[in-house]
């Protein structure tokens, strides 16, 4: 039987969908050059402090910071999408006699990591960490 | 009041004369009762009557009628002609599955792996001459991957099954978790060489599409991802069996 099997050159432009999957998947990048520079901070910090303190200051340009700006906005969009497909992971998990809707679990999820970031700043904030020179 | 039109293309592709598909767009006369199915048949009685497509309930029960609508894969029998209006519809046959004829899909490839989950009770304890028994817990466990019908949305969803089509696919997967959810299932461990299997399970990347167009809620990403954990264990434990 003569059939026809379309192209899939392009796939992922052609459905809104597909475009925000594969910006899941590309924010990744942004996330291992963000973990690659802490790393390379820990290993200035190894080297002593004037190496650390311009590794520190290497950070405050435009360029770092707009680095830094976008990674941050990408590590959330890629922690909110698997927030989003948490429930899929989980087997089902029942309270009360009931399926706990998966709503629920998402929103659990966020607000859990919502709290525990919060509480990692004013913790931050608290013992000063943040003027660490 | 002036009966109101509606332009729908279509992909029309013909095995013995087309080296590629074509498109042909008709003028459909249109009321707000009418789904995209409607428009086809229309085009079919009174318009040109070589348009090939499937179809058979017309209440979304049958599985027949997937196609894709503005690019989106729906059961053209629940998609009404009035949410597009007054713009064009693009009606094509289903992504990623090759074209037989117009808007029909050749679906050996989902028959075999259908075929290849053993999606039937296995079981060497069925009661004989009573009922077997279930809590409505048990039940609830595979209820959902029940629904499914074969439409083929998912497959048409998952680029992934578009870029190769080895993987055994959303629906396929959904089918097996259904019997291997199910309490009177005894059948788990021959389906495991599917699910450990390269393009089984870790085919998968959770676009998640497949459960965003299942017109029946089965929701396959869940199942596929709930086997995921059964195939990580699966490889662990035999470790520790040995």
């Amino acid at each position: 039987m003569k059939t026809y099997s379309r192209p899939m050159a392009g796939w992922w432009r052609r459905n809104p969908y597909y475009l925000w999957y594969m910006l899941r998947e590309a924010s990744c990048i942004f996330i291992t050059a963000y973990a690659l520079v802490l790393l390379a901070g820990l290993a200035r910090l190894a080297q002593g402090e004037a190496a650390f303190q311009a590794w520190l200051e290497s950070l405050s340009g435009p360029g770092s910071l707009a680095f830094h700006a976008a990674a941050l906005i990408l590590v959330l969009y890629h922690a909110w999408t698997w927030f989003k497909v948490m429930p899929k992971t989980l087997p089902f998990i029942r309270f009360g006699g009931r399926r706990v809707p998966d709503a629920a679990i998402v929103s659990i999820g966020v607000a859990s990591a919502a709290a525990a970031s919060t509480a990692l700043f004013v913790a931050i904030g608290w013992f000063g960490l943040w003027s660490v020179q | 009041m002036t009966q109101k039109t509606i332009s729908i293309e279509c992909l029309r592709y013909s095995p013995e004369t087309d080296s590629e598909p074509r498109t042909r767009t008709y003028e459909v006369p249109f009321n707000d009762e009418m789904s995209v199915l409607e428009g086809l048949q229309y085009i079919k009685d009174h318009l040109d009557g070589s348009l090939t497509f499937r179809w058979s309930c017309r209440m979304a029960i049958c599985g027949s009628c997937g196609s894709m609508v503005n690019g989106v894969p729906v059961l053209s029998c629940e998609t009404f002609l009035r949410n597009y209006y007054p713009g064009k519809i693009r009606v094509e046959p289903l992504n990623h599955l090759p074209i037989v004829r117009d808007l029909a899909v050749d679906q050996t490839d989902f028959l075999g792996k259908l075929e290849s989950v053993k999606p039937y009770l296995i079981s060497k304890n069925i009661p004989q001459n009573k009922t077997y028994l279930q809590t409505p817990e048990q039940m609830d466990e595979y209820y959902q991957y029940s629904q499914c019908i074969n439409c083929l949305l998912c497959y048409a969803a998952c680029p992934q099954y578009g870029l190769n089509s080895s993987f055994t696919g959303p629906a396929a997967l959904a089918l097996l978790h259904r019997y291997n959810a199910d309490s009177r299932d005894e059948g788990k461990a021959e389906r495991m060489e599917v699910v450990n299997a390269e393009d089984g399970v870790w085919g998968c990347t959770l676009v998640g599409y497949c459960s965003e167009v299942c017109p029946k809620a089965v929701d396959p990403a869940r199942a596929i991802n709930q086997n995921k954990i059964e195939s990580t264990k699966d490889y662990f434990l035999r470790f520790l069996k040995k």
